[in-house]
């Protein structure tokens, strides 16, 4: 627990000079662009807690994401016709409530998404792994054709969400953005490197190395994976509340679109899926690769980059850039043990005629 | 009208639901009876569309005569495609997590190669049967449903023959069934497997023929389908032929009904409600125990 707060702290720090750093290069593009770094540390963070702890597939994180920006767009358009959608007696109590602010509406944004996965978890984890990994591909079909349908969030002619211009105290709102980015990264960066440590991520770690031996010993598989899916959820669930103030104008389409899914999943899968650090290099990597191929190639380009180093990287380092350096320490390591003259003679001493 | 306008939809439902069974019958091999769960056969069959539109546009040739045409060079993918999956998981008994990202990174790149050198625009094909509709007193039969529904369901009844008549369907069942026993009587199961999964890809070329007869195509209409395949290769109990053909007729019928009295734009959230039902309450199937 204490070392966890210290990781905070630091993590807090290590995100507050970043943050500073920026400021003081004074270039609001690169608020833009890292605040989309910061989200994909958070969506492959998010993931591994689930695909990587207990190895189960997850495609679709673009559901749990938009479920997350459409929560947000669904309680602006609330705010912008109170009068409208709610009884007279309750509109002086809606007027005070409803203008929310980010962080409630991070926090909302994780609820739903957190019952969408506990709900999705439910009916698919008690089948075997594929079946899951399939029925989130199915979810996030599902879940567009209801935004798609659905005309109060904009259907599919999309929403606008018009951002202030500025926020007290911190001034340029990109910044807030940003700024808020950087606190939801730290904090599920911390909350992964909890699990990683507690009891519940050694019962993840059971149920993915053999989940029938972790049933037979009584860990009670289903509720945690139920938990798992429940905590991943809400976490990229809360990486989508912000993004409609972010984007200004959100179709099903770009909520929806296939590059969450990929990044997320290519994300932990090359950094690494066994520890906090995995997604976290990835999601830097990655996400800088993709912003500077952006820039100066093309978007398509960048996604045929993420796709070849996913499928690469499978297939030649199963465990990422975290096991790679890991298996390079250890050779390191087994290195400095190689047999010195001292333990030589020792061994030549036991190896004389006679000696036994 | 009301009962017209039905009868016209559950006609239309059939004929698709031929097609499905098409475009499923790659996964019923690959994902039923090998264990390979292979997402990526949906972007192999927009491939198999797209090989066909060149040939159409360039040659004038039928595009599922090309299919036919294309059978070999599918079948020695699918058998590469195997071979890079068994040395790299299957061996090394991690199929599981990273199997499924392989095959998901497989989609992608196949669909973003696609745009990049296609773009995202619908492709389509010209052949003299596809205008033509048949019409029997008040029903409606295209022949651009027609057709691909007759090629898919022959194609599924020649590969449920070979697979329950000939020695090498056998041994692919027997491979589904215990490969350490089919390793004793001294046959390789890692070559039947090869053989099915190259099978399974070899489909992909005519369903993807099949596809775009009936639609206009653009790299990522094979995302729609991933949920399809599944969805009927699930309710069809997975491993067997026939299940699959009931399971893509019932889900042709539902969508086709589904699109003609609420609208087109519902028919995407039938197939995948299919599933997640299927899912929770009978996984094993319509025909399963």
């Amino acid at each position: 627990m204490r070392s966890s707060l210290f990781f905070f702290l630091v993590a807090t720090l290590v995100g507050a000079l970043f943050f500073f750093g920026i400021r003081w290069v004074a270039n609001d593009y690169l608020f833009f662009a890292g605040y989309t770094v910061l989200q994909f540390i958070v969506l492959a963070t998010a993931w591994n807690i689930l695909g990587g702890y207990c190895g189960y597939v997850n495609f679709g994180s673009a559901a749990f994401f938009a479920v997350g920006a459409y929560s947000s767009v669904a309680l602006h358009k609330l705010a912008a016709g109170v009068d409208r959608y709610f009884p007279e007696a309750l509109v002086g109590l809606a007027k005070i409530v409803l203008p929310l602010n980010i962080p409630t509406l991070i926090i909302f944004g994780g609820i739903c998404s957190g019952l969408i996965g506990l709900g999705t978890g439910y009916l698919t984890l008690r089948l075997r792994g594929a079946f899951f990994a399939i029925a989130t591909l199915a979810l996030a079909v599902v879940l567009q054709t209801l935004i798609v349908n659905w005309d109060f969030v904009g259907g599919s002619r999309g929403a606008y969400i018009i951002r202030p211009q500025s926020v007290p105290i911190i001034g340029s709102y990109i910044q807030y953005l940003f700024l808020i980015m950087v606190v939801l990264s730290v904090l599920a960066l911390t909350v992964a490197r909890m699990i990683e440590r507690s009891r519940l991520g050694y019962g993840f770690a059971t149920i993915r190395d053999d989940e029938l031996a972790a049933e037979a010993c009584g860990v009670p598989t289903l509720r945690l994976k139920l938990i798992a899916t429940t905590i991943s959820g809400a976490l990229m669930g809360m990486a989508g509340a912000p993004f409609p103030y972010y984007i200004g104008y959100l179709e099903p389409g770009s909520a929806f679109g296939l590059a969450y899914a990929v990044n997320s999943i290519a994300m932990p899968m090359i950094g690494g899926t066994t520890s906090w650090v995995g997604p976290l290099v990835g999601a830097l990597l990655l996400g800088i690769i993709q912003q500077v191929a952006t820039v100066t190639i093309s978007s398509a380009v960048n996604l045929l980059i993420v796709g070849l180093l996913l499928v690469g990287f499978v297939i030649v380092a199963p465990k990422g850039i975290v096991g790679l350096v890991q298996d390079f320490m250890r050779a390191r390591a087994s290195d400095e043990g190689r047999p010195t003259w001292r333990s030589r003679l020792a061994i030549f001493a036991n190896m004389r005629p006679g000696a036994r | 009208m009301q009962a017209e306008l039905l009868i016209n939809a559950i006609i239309a439902g059939l004929l698709l639901g031929g097609f499905y069974a098409a475009v499923t019958v790659g996964i019923s091999i690959s994902f039923g009876i090998l264990d390979i769960v292979n997402i990526a056969h949906p972007a192999f069959i927009i491939l198999g569309s797209y090989i066909a539109y060149i040939c159409n546009q360039t040659f004038g040739v039928d595009p599922i005569l090309t299919a036919i045409i294309a059978l070999p060079a599918f079948y020695a993918l699918g058998a590469a495609v195997y071979q890079v999956y068994y040395a790299s998981f299957e061996k090394r008994g991690q199929d599981a997590l990273r199997g499924l990202a392989f095959f998901f990174g497989l989609l992608f790149v196949t669909e973003v190669m696609l745009i990049l050198v296609f773009g995202v625009d619908y492709r389509y094909v010209q052949a003299a049967y596809i205008e033509y509709t048949w019409h029997i007193s008040f029903m409606d039969i295209p022949f651009r449903m027609l057709v691909p529904c007759v090629m898919g369901l022959l194609m599924v009844g020649l590969l449920q023959l070979f697979l329950s008549r000939t020695f090498t369907g056998r041994a692919i069942m027997a491979v589904s069934q215990d490969q350490l026993a089919l390793q004793l009587m001294a046959a390789d199961p890692i070559k039947v497997k090869r053989t099915a999964f190259a099978i399974a890809i070899a489909t992909a070329s005519i369903a993807g023929a099949l596809l775009i007869v009936i639609q206009p195509v653009e790299p990522s209409v094979g995302r729609e389908y991933i949920g399809r395949v599944f969805a009927i290769c699930v309710l069809g109990g997975l491993q067997s032929l026939p299940g699959t053909v009931i399971a893509a007729m019932l889900l042709g019928v539902v969508e086709s009904i589904t699109a003609t009295f609420y609208g087109p734009s519902w028919a995407p959230a039938v197939s995948f409600g299919f599933l997640l039902l299927t899912l929770a309450f009978r996984p094993a199937g319509l025909l399963g125990r």
